[in-house]
């Protein structure tokens, strides 16, 4: 079973993020990045499905030349190879453009599953696994907290607002995952090692065969017109409970009408 | 005037407050349309709620099978209704994870753009977003096509405003495609009661301080003396005390009610960024240097086993 697992590179959440005030785009170079933390949930379970079929875990990531950084550490979990499309052209695209990348790109591999992360923490859409399967016209099966290959099918437990849901697919399919899924392996230092002689195929988008007009800031579909700092939350009222904390809170809330 | 399409989340019968936002929100842009997807006599209950809250149209798509598939046959009526409804100036939908998945792949159909979590629609089309926790706040807009908007649950204060409802019906034929993805099953784990997260108002969490699953009761009695729906942190629901769909922070929920009540939890990144753009934040916290009280119009630092009970009594005595 060959498996296509998707990977961003976001910036770290505990940094301080920002955006570029000369394009109101995400500033991916003054912090450090990570690979979105969702994102090793995917490639856990994608090491998982490789580990009880056989076959191959490809990384699959687009995004700038710094990104090789997190497709090592995928490969140093146990991938077997990658995929980097790299190309300033991409720059500024937004979901529904990554998506068409995304899909050209997989037309360049063999698959039988598609497995990327729920969400991004630096956009936070959660969108692209749902257009990928738009876009290559295949199941999807998203927000995955257990996956379960069977034949040429696959079962998921979708995560929903009261429980989950059973979903059904045949194969291949696009499977997003929740960080209930699994717990991520760290990286061996054997593995690290490596990691260093897999194979990145880089790719830029007239390679992949779309053409300049249908990806970049320029084309896309949505625009970030403007952008402001938020002031900072107002720090309140903070006291020391004296055996009256719990009716102190509830004057509090009837001043505020709450109650 | 150009229609604006509203998706209609119900449940058992009721129109969700979220869809009442959305009709109230609608009508600066243009006629608020509803549509309503789902089984035969989904709409049915629904029309008298739909033409208080203004809706001009409610396009009636339902099909016996439609509930049976993922997220997809819902693009395909919606892009269907797009094209009965003719140009129409927006297309809003509540951000559940559902709907921003069936607003991504309509945006894709149209050959249009999506725009996720608006917590403001302005007359013009654009949105405003909160964004990195609620650190930055951007004004975006789609610049092709029919604008497909999210909007984030307790953006708008629902108002009345009677419109005609005439029904439309729309034919549901659900290609091969849209049937890809099969529900099997659908297992309610939660205590149905409760309000969902994502459109309560007011909402309790708690965090590591609660210690244990048993003294979970703690947050769920105050939550049921405000009406309120129950959070937690990821240390709560990662420690298995609760399940995984409570969890709001970076990699849960995104809420942002009237009232959020913080208990036993520190306020780490990974939980403000999913609650700090809460109307009113309430923390109870036994360390004063825990952070979340940077965030809280109101703060006790206490044992939350004295200060939350004697919050949920005081609450339950004051209401009479």
């Amino acid at each position: 079973m060959n498996i296509v697992v998707l990977v961003k590179q976001v910036p770290d959440t505990s940094a301080e993020r920002k955006l570029n005030a000369d394009d109101n785009t995400l500033d991916r170079e003054s912090v450090d990045a990570v690979i979105n933390e969702i994102d090793e949930y995917a490639i856990e379970a994608g090491i998982l499905l490789k580990e009880a079929n056989d076959g191959e875990v490809t990384i699959l990531t687009v995004g700038p030349e710094r990104a090789t950084e997190s497709i090592r550490k995928a490969l140093s979990m146990g991938a077997d190879k990658a995929v980097h499309v790299s190309d300033p052209a991409v720059h500024g695209s937004d979901a529904i453009q990554t998506a068409k990348v995304i899909a050209a790109a997989l037309k360049t591999i063999e698959y039988d599953v598609v497995i990327a992360g729920s969400e991004a923490t630096d956009t936070r859409m959660s969108v692209v696994p749902a257009l990928v399967a738009e876009a290559v016209g295949l199941p999807q099966l998203s927000n995955a907290r257990k996956i379960t290959v069977d034949g040429g099918s696959a079962t998921i437990e979708r995560v929903s607002d009261t429980g989950y849901d059973v979903v059904q697919a045949s194969l291949p399919a696009v499977i997003s995952v929740v960080e209930k899924i699994n717990e991520p392996r760290y990286p061996s230092f054997k593995g690290i090692m490596a990691a260093k002689s897999k194979p990145i195929q880089t790719l830029t988008v007239a390679d992949l065969g779309l053409g300049a007009d249908e990806v970049g800031l320029a084309n896309a579909t949505t625009q970030v017109v403007s952008f402001e700092v938020a002031p900072p939350r107002q720090a309140g009222q903070v006291v020391k409970d004296e055996g009256d904390g719990g009716a102190k809170i509830a004057d509090f809330l009837a001043s505020k009408k709450l109650i | 005037m150009a229609e604006v399409l509203v998706l209609v989340d119900s449940v058992d019968g009721a129109v969700k407050k979220a869809t009442l936002e959305l009709l109230t929100a609608a009508r600066s842009l243009g006629e608020p349309s509803a549509v309503v997807i789902g089984a035969p006599g989904t709409a049915a209950p629904l029309k008298g709620t739909l033409a208080e809250y203004g809706a001009a149209k409610v396009y009636v798509a339902e099909s016996d099978e439609i509930g049976d598939y993922l997220v997809a046959p819902k693009a395909d009526v919606l892009a269907t209704v797009v094209g009965q409804a003719g140009e129409p100036a927006a297309v809003l939908v509540s951000s559940t994870p559902e709907n921003k998945e069936v607003a991504a792949r309509l945006a894709f159909k149209l050959g249009s753009g999506v725009l996720t979590d608006a917590v403001t629609v302005n007359d013009d089309g654009s949105v405003v977003q909160s964004i990195f926790g609620g650190a930055v706040t951007v004004q975006s807009k789609v610049s092709k096509g029919t604008p497909v908007i999210t909007v984030r649950a307790n953006s708008v204060t629902p108002s009345p405003s009677a419109g005609a409802a005439d029904e439309v019906t729309v034919a549901v034929e659900l290609s091969d495609a849209a049937k890809a993805a099969k529900v099997v099953d659908r297992v309610v784990e939660a205590k149905g009661s409760r309000p969902a997260l994502t459109d309560a108002s007011v909402i309790v969490s708690g965090g590591r301080g609660v210690g244990n699953a048993e003294n979970f009761s703690v947050i769920e009695a105050l939550a049921d003396s405000l009406g309120a729906a129950v959070g937690a942190s990821r240390a709560a629901t990662d420690a298995g005390w609760v399940p995984h769909t409570m969890q709001v922070g970076q990699t849960g929920v995104t809420v942002a009610p009237q009232l959020y009540i913080a208990v036993g939890i520190s306020g780490a990144i990974q939980h403000r960024a999913g609650m700090q753009t809460s109307k009113t934040i309430v923390a109870i916290n036994k360390d004063p240097e825990a952070p979340i009280f940077e965030l809280a119009d109101f703060g006790v630092v206490g044992d939350l086993f004295t200060v939350a009970p004697q919050l949920t009594e005081e609450l339950t005595k004051r209401k009479g």
